[in-house]
């Protein structure tokens, strides 16, 4: 798009290790004013790794680092910042005690000659702000009750408005709306207008070849292409992240697909007029052994709130929630789990153990299944082993601690911690988030075997491609409410999204 | 995938200091112990001897009591401050229901030994619950809750003696207290029983496991469907039940029971455990770490009355000792983070 121009960013041989371990080989990286760079790759293929570079968070590695031609070495994340570089983190780095502007304004918030915050220009430059980017909220409520979506919007917001050169966006859509991530589209083009830099990453190759110019395809820490986005496809791009052939692995779902007819499975769940608070309003349906039931909807449609009332970790307003015909309140997540409803929240963070081994995090949901009163490692070790190597998990160490574990690898854990004894109810929030081609397609089969074993599964989605690619029968939520169901139809992403 | 494997490779063929780094938790305060040890058996000729040793077991015996409940509370991230208190009100309570000398001048309920013992223990297990049901159902911060608990246990002491010293506890509880077998003070064989089977339920039994995840992560706990706020509260209760039972020895070993009586023994117990390593975060430590820090502030409490120091010196190096212990607590929780990264 704009080749006349010099880099603001040149990386040459970066090599980057982790003790003993070539994170990064000799990769070459440059970054023009008013490019928008989208960067794929499987999980841990070294994106992360390459932009943590350059946000100045890892600083010790070989090769050239030139920033407007001039070769810097930062020392921290500061100095990274004081060269107009900022990073947006896959994981969510806000407040969430504090408010959405003092979010906003974190770290340099207006104050008057005593030093004393001005409170009122605050919140009015806040709220100004996050109207252009299309946020309309309170900026004096506190974050952490907004919906993940809307803060990671804000999260967004901030580090774009802070008048950065450089801005690394890792992973921002997972957790956005459809409209959403169209505001983000869009105030990205306009900030590439005015010369900013973007890098982007993604595991959404659409989002990816919408937004940006140039596109590069890391594979095992190497840089294996670099291409126009306008001259490239998904497949290619697929294709190039794996190193085999791609076209089979991901469905685009853009065409119709089949809803088979409903299973005639016993009913294992039954919610009757289900509400809470604002956000779920007279939900009523069923779950079946031997089907996956698929919830779609937006971030903030209440799906949240939904798993959390059916795992006993909320209790709703009103309603009833009947467990193979009988009615049921959970007095905790104990409850819901001796009475045979397991739940794989969105967050792997809120269910895993990262400093804990694997075969711990394993046994946990089932200790009570296998030992009384005194623990019984070996037994323990060897549940965590089988179950280790039916998912695939790698590397197959149930002793490592789980930490260790890449993000797709700690998402099956999330998984294993309820096969050894299944239960009869799997409620599954975003399984596939965040993870590879490979890992998805695993966790995908996985899912069909359990539905083999006549399990009821209840997948919750923000993405349309996950409810397509798992469920029997779709159920899409809007504001708290089911607005449509699709069952013995054909559906597809279209045809979801016109819905929600 | 094969970068995967090659970083399992990587981190099997991990050094030495990573592996130090990791576990420097527990190796510090073991130095600590060592370092001061060594000192004061320099420093003065009567403190290494068999007999100081003896001194030493006995005099942290109260306190390890103590700390064994302390510990579970601490590796489930939440604090105790009622321990003195609850450990002073029983130790009371056990005398109130003892037939005392004519001239001690309280309205006590005399009644036969094994029911004053009963009565004593179902008394701090009860204040014991209040502070699990603050904690769990009410959902009152435990700092907070337990700190009302500490007046609260103080208050019913006070009740109890009315400012007066009561001096018989139960025969039984007299000789464990301050008898000896063997020329072991049982007080020290208490203790130790204590804390092995402290130890013994939390490294190998299913509650035990449950500590230390709902400690590591307590939502993730949570959403592993665990009874959190039921191994919470258990933990308040075994806190007050052992902080009693140190209690009555101790009356039995000071030979008195008053008001006050336990006061210093809040922070020598939370110090036990925390110099010992125990993260104030949670999920990491146990009996192990404790041991090492009973004997951190046992070496050195008996070691400062072995050379010749200001006795009101003696205090803030206590203090001084404990802030360093502090500091390396919270250090060695990032370096375990950094290597685990």
């Amino acid at each position: 798009m704009r080749e006349d121009r010099s880099p603001i960013l040149e990386l040459q041989g970066i090599t980057k290790s982790f003790g003993g371990v070539e994170a990064l080989r000799g990769v070459d990286f440059a970054l023009s004013p008013g490019e928008i760079h989208g960067l794929v790759g499987e999980n841990g293929a070294g994106k992360s790794t390459l932009m943590k570079i350059i946000a100045g968070v890892h600083t010790e590695f070989s090769g050239r680092f030139l920033i407007d031609g001039q070769e810097t070495h930062f020392r921290s994340a500061r100095d990274a910042h004081a060269a107009g570089i900022a990073m947006v983190h896959q994981e969510l780095s806000v407040a969430p005690d504090l408010t959405v502007a003092e979010n906003v304004f974190l770290g340099n918030q207006p104050t008057n000659a005593l030093g004393l915050v001005q409170w009122r220009r605050m919140a009015r430059e806040a709220g100004e702000q996050l109207a252009r980017f299309g946020i309309d909220v309170d900026p004096m409520s506190r974050l952490g009750d907004l919906p993940i979506g809307l803060q990671q919007l804000i999260e967004i917001a901030r580090v774009l408005f802070s008048g950065a050169r450089i801005v690394i966006l890792d992973e921002p859509t997972s957790a956005l709306s459809p409209p959403e991530v169209e505001r983000l589209f869009a105030t990205l083009r306009r900030l590439r207008e005015q010369g900013t830099a973007i890098v982007f990453i993604s595991h959404f190759i659409e989002d990816i070849l919408r937004v940006s110019d140039t596109v590069t395809v890391f594979r095992n820490g190497r840089k294996v292409a670099e291409t126009a986005s306008a001259a490239t496809s998904k497949g290619a791009l697929i294709e190039a992240m794996i190193g085999r052939g791609g076209e089979a692995l991901e469905h685009s779902y853009s065409d119709d697909l089949m809803l088979p007819r409903p299973a005639d499975g016993s009913v294992i769940l039954k919610v009757d007029q289900l509400s809470l608070a604002r956000s779920l309003k007279d939900v009523s349906f069923e779950a079946r052994a031997g089907e996956v039931l698929g919830i779609y909807g937006f971030m903030g449609c209440g799906q949240q709130e939904l798993s959390r009332i059916l795992f006993g970790k909320l209790k709703p307003d009103g309603g009833t929630l009947a467990v193979e015909g009988r009615a049921r309140t959970f007095a905790s997540t104990a409850a819901a789990r001796r009475a045979g409803v397991a739940l794989v929240p969105e967050s792997r963070r809120a269910m895993l153990f990262h400093q804990e081994p694997v075969y711990k995090n394993i046994s946990i949901s089932i200790l009570d299944r296998i030992s009384s009163l005194l623990l019984k490692p070996t037994q323990e070790r060897d549940i965590a082993q089988r179950q280790v190597e039916q998912l695939q998990i790698r590397p197959p160490v149930v002793g490592l601690d789980l930490g260790m574990l890449s993000g797709g690898n700690q998402q099956k854990v999330a998984l294993a911690k309820w096969l050894t004894y299944p239960p009869k109810l799997l409620v599954l929030c975003e399984p596939t988030r965040g993870m590879d081609v490979g890992a998805k397609n695993d966790v995908i089969n996985i899912i069909r075997d359990l539905r083999a074993k006549g399990l009821a599964i209840i997948v919750l989605s923000t993405e349309p491609e996950t409810v397509l690619s798992l469920a029997d029968r779709i159920l899409v939520l809007k504001r708290g409410a089911v607005v449509r169901e699709f069952k013995n139809e054909p559906v597809s992403k279209d045809r979801l999204l016109e819905a929600a | 995938m094969s970068s995967e494997t090659a970083l399992a490779a990587g981190q099997r063929a991990r050094g030495l200091a990573p592996f130090l780094r990791s576990q420097m938790r527990n190796i510090a305060p073991f130095l600590t112990l060592i370092f001061l040890s060594g000192f004061f058996a320099l420093a003065s000729p009567s403190f290494a001897t068999l007999d100081n040793l003896g001194n030493i077991l006995t005099q942290v015996s109260v306190t390890g009591i103590i700390a064994v409940g302390l510990t579970f509370v601490i590796l489930c991230a939440e604090i105790d401050l009622s321990v003195a208190s609850i450990a002073n009100v029983t130790g009371i309570a056990v005398a109130y229901f003892t037939l005392q000398e004519s001239y001690v001048n309280i309205p006590n309920i005399p009644l036969p030994g094994a029911a004053a013992f009963l009565l004593a223990i179902l008394l701090c297990a009860a204040l014991g619950l209040v502070n699990a049901l603050g904690l769990t159902v009410i959902g009152i911060p435990s700092f907070i809750m337990t700190l009302a608990m500490m007046q609260i246990a103080a208050g019913i002491s006070a009740l109890l003696v009315r400012g007066q010293i009561a001096y018989k506890v139960p025969d039984m509880i007299t000789t464990l207290g301050s008898g000896s077998i063997g020329g072991i003070p049982w007080i020290v064989i208490v203790a130790a029983i204590m804390l092995l089977g402290g130890h013994l339920v939390l490294t190998y039994t299913r509650f035990g496991r449950y500590v230390y995840m709902v400690g590591g992560n307590r939502e993730a706990a949570e959403y592993s469907g665990l009874n959190v706020k039921l191994i919470l509260g258990s933990v308040m209760v075994i806190s007050a039940v052992c902080s009693g039972i140190g209690g009555m020895l101790g009356v039995a070993h000071f030979g008195s029971a008053q008001q006050n009586e336990f006061d210093t023994y809040l922070l020598d117990s939370i110090a036990a455990v925390v110099v010992g390593g125990t993260s104030l975060f949670g999920g990491r430590g146990g009996i192990g770490n404790t041991i090492v820090g009973l004997f951190v502030l046992g070496v050195l409490n008996n070691g400062l009355d072995h050379v010749n120091i200001d006795s009101f010196l003696k205090i803030l190096i206590r203090g001084l000792i404990l802030l360093a212990a502090l500091i390396i607590n919270v250090y060695a929780q990032r370096l375990r983070e950094k290597a685990a990264e």
